[in-house]
């Protein structure tokens, strides 16, 4: 088979380790460098936290696997500062059509929203992906230590630390880590080890992934067949990724043969009867998998923090396995760089659960909405879902409920216990919970992103447009607010008054065209608390120093009640 | 309190049932079995409100049980 892409090899190196009598302790380990251990990695090194990232190979993710990556995870990226080359090498697309057995039912245009930074997705195969999160690690390596062809063989979690033990070419080493974090994958051999479970439902279907690169241009479209002719009662999906190769995704069927079906000679017949017969392609990879739908009933074990597959798995449709994952990671990394700092209760992680068990119990909900439309499971619900691709056709109301996996959004923790007072009357999209939302802005005489200003540390956004009486007023409280919380930096949105900006730790910005003050709803003196993963922690019509302190100690769980620790007992 | 509309609500009961019933005549069990699936499609999106929607698929799914439940049910109903 071509090929677009060379695995690259990371180096293994011998761990000091070995050379050592004593056993090193470190703040943190990391068991994975996939999509998950990798980001956990940057955003803690970002935060000033030191961690040993542990994985049992020597390269990036072997073919294509999970390739669409929403604009929330574009944006998480891009704090992380890895995004740049992902938009730059990724695709994306606006059209799209379904099929219904013999005929196009309907086609649609997605028309994001202008004014953001980030793309409403990109199409990327995981290595590229993955390629790049290695990248960025390596220029963290003060902070990152990554360790390739190093396994996990033996871990020991106790309330207070846990100790594990590495087996490299060279010999076993033991490590001690306060915190263990976990993201070995959907068949996570520490879970394992810890005796522990992820429940839920298994899909008795088979998948068939062909990647192929086509000859000749081709539309850059996204194409969804229920029960086609070429591949008669299953579903099809076609869709583009970088270097002109195709993802095509066949349902096979439980019955299915997963090694007859992985053979050339029959993968070949199928997608030229799709593509049409001129169209001249190449096969690169190929790939039978099945899936599950399931998580854990708690991400955290004593000291030891699942992430990413290893914690919540979802079936591929609707893309929620990989910017699922990036969602938690961004949610642990800030409270875990806080409490290692002494700047936090640890009772703060707990919250990286409850949050994260919202997120992955709503990303497993909507995967297996879609899996249930894509592949009915009984003869009743085949025939609502054919009756609504044929009404489809003519109806637009049926395409509402046509279901091959719905664009992942971000998570809002509407519930949290972080969260601080909302503000009457400003729109319901950022209330407190909701990730910030994105807008052009100046910077001086540059053009700039407001996300970009918001994220590693609490950014209180103030509307600076009062008056001078009032930014005298203003800029006594927040000279004080500022010197009492070092984890808070000013966004000024101005004109403002120079008062205003001559404070420390803050920036003016200007609404370049009028979407700051629209989207968060601002008003002189309305300010957002922003917490370091971008998410709205409070917000208010007006300033109060007051307010913001308590909100900003809310945030970071000092007002959480303090439980018996629940993982001192096994 | 129930949103779904359970008293009469129909401009001609009987020309309803007339044509609910002339529209299965003479159709195949399978024919039916479409023709009721488009129904409830159509239906449900007129109605379009999901708590309203529940209601209804509440009721309906209660009908399906065994007889002594259902009477029982169905006196809850009443409430």
């Amino acid at each position: 088979m071509p090929t677009t892409y060379n695995n690259p090899v990371y180096p293994y190196r011998r761990p000091p380790e070995l050379d050592s009598q004593d056993v090193r302790h470190c703040p943190v380990v990391i068991v994975g460098a996939g999509p998950s251990g990798l980001a956990a990695a940057i955003d803690l090194a970002q935060q000033g936290i030191d961690s040993v990232v542990l994985d049992d190979n020597n390269t990036v993710s072997v073919g294509s696997r999970a390739i669409c990556f929403a604009k929330r995870t574009l944006e998480i990226l891009d704090r992380l500062g890895c995004a740049q080359p992902m938009l730059d090498k990724g695709v994306t697309w606006q059209h799209g059509r379904v099929f219904f057995q013999d005929r196009e039912v309907y086609d649609f245009n997605l028309l994001p929203e202008e004014g953001h930074r980030a793309p409403a997705f990109i199409n990327l195969q995981q290595y590229y992906f993955e390629e790049y999160l290695v990248d960025r690690a390596d220029a963290l390596n003060e902070h990152i230590d990554l360790r390739w062809l190093h396994r996990v063989i033996d871990v020991d979690a106790q309330p207070g630390q846990s100790t594990i033990t590495v087996s490299t070419q060279d010999g076993d080493y033991r490590l001690t880590c306060d915190y263990l974090l976990v993201a070995d994958g959907a068949n996570s051999n520490i879970r394992d080890m810890l005796g522990l479970e992820s429940k839920g439902q298994v899909f008795q279907d088979h998948f068939l992934i062909a990647d192929v690169i086509m000859k000749a241009d081709f539309p850059t479209e996204r194409w969804f067949w229920f029960d086609p002719p070429f591949h008669p009662g299953q579903s099809v999906l076609l869709h583009k990724q970088p270097d002109n190769v195709w993802r095509i995704d066949f349902q096979l069927g439980w019955d299915a043969d997963p090694e007859e079906e992985k053979k050339e000679e029959n993968i070949r017949p199928r997608v030229q009867a799709m593509l049409g017969e001129d169209v001249e392609f190449e096969l690169e990879w190929a790939s039978v998998y099945t899936f599950r739908c399931r998580m854990m009933d708690d991400f955290i074990y004593r000291r030891v923090m699942f992430m990413g597959d290893a914690a919540h798995q979802v079936s591929p449709f609707g893309a929620r396995g990989a910017n699922g994952a990036l969602q938690s990671t961004e949610n642990l990394a800030w409270k875990l760089a806080r409490v290692l700092r002494g700047e936090a209760p640890q009772t703060l992680l707990e919250t990286y659960n409850t949050e994260r068990q919202h997120g992955a119990a709503e990303n497993l909900l909507n995967s297996t909405r879609a899996t249930d439309f894509i592949t009915p499971k009984s003869r009743i619900s085949r025939l609502f879902r054919d009756t609504t691709l044929e009404l489809a056709e003519k109806y637009p109301f049926a395409r509402s409920l046509v279901n091959s996996g719905r664009l992942s959004m971000p998570c809002r923790y509407h519930d949290s216990p972080l969260n601080g007072p909302d503000a009457v009357g400003s729109p319901e999209e950022l209330r407190p919970g909701s990730p910030a939302k994105d807008a052009p802005i100046r910077l001086g005489s540059e053009n700039a992103w407001l996300l970009n200003q918001f994220g590693n540390r609490f950014v209180l956004l103030l509307d600076g447009r009062v008056t001078t009486g009032q930014a005298e007023s203003l800029t006594s409280e927040l000279e004080a607010l500022l010197e009492e919380k070092l984890d808070l930096d000013l966004l000024v949105l101005g004109p403002a008054s120079q008062a205003l900006t001559r404070l420390p730790r803050t920036t003016l910005i200007e609404d370049a065209e009028g979407l700051v003050v629209e989207r968060y709803g601002l008003a002189p003196a309305a300010a957002y608390l922003v917490r370091p993963d971008q998410h709205v922690a409070a917000r208010w019509t007006e300033f109060s120093r007051e307010a913001v302190n308590l909100a900003l100690d809310r945030a970071l769980g000092k007002q959480l009640f303090t439980k018996e620790s629940r993982h001192a007992t096994a | 309190m129930p949103r779904l509309e359970l008293n009469p609500n129909f401009t001609d009961p009987d020309a309803f049932y007339a044509a609910l019933t002339e529209v299965h005549r003479e159709r195949s069990e399978e024919s039916s079995e479409r023709i009721n699936a488009r129904l409830i499609l159509l239906l449900a999106n007129h109605v379009g409100d999901q708590q309203v929607l529940e209601e209804a698929l509440a009721i309906a799914g209660q009908a399906a049980k065994p007889a002594p439940a259902r009477s029982q049910s169905a006196q809850q109903e009443q409430h």
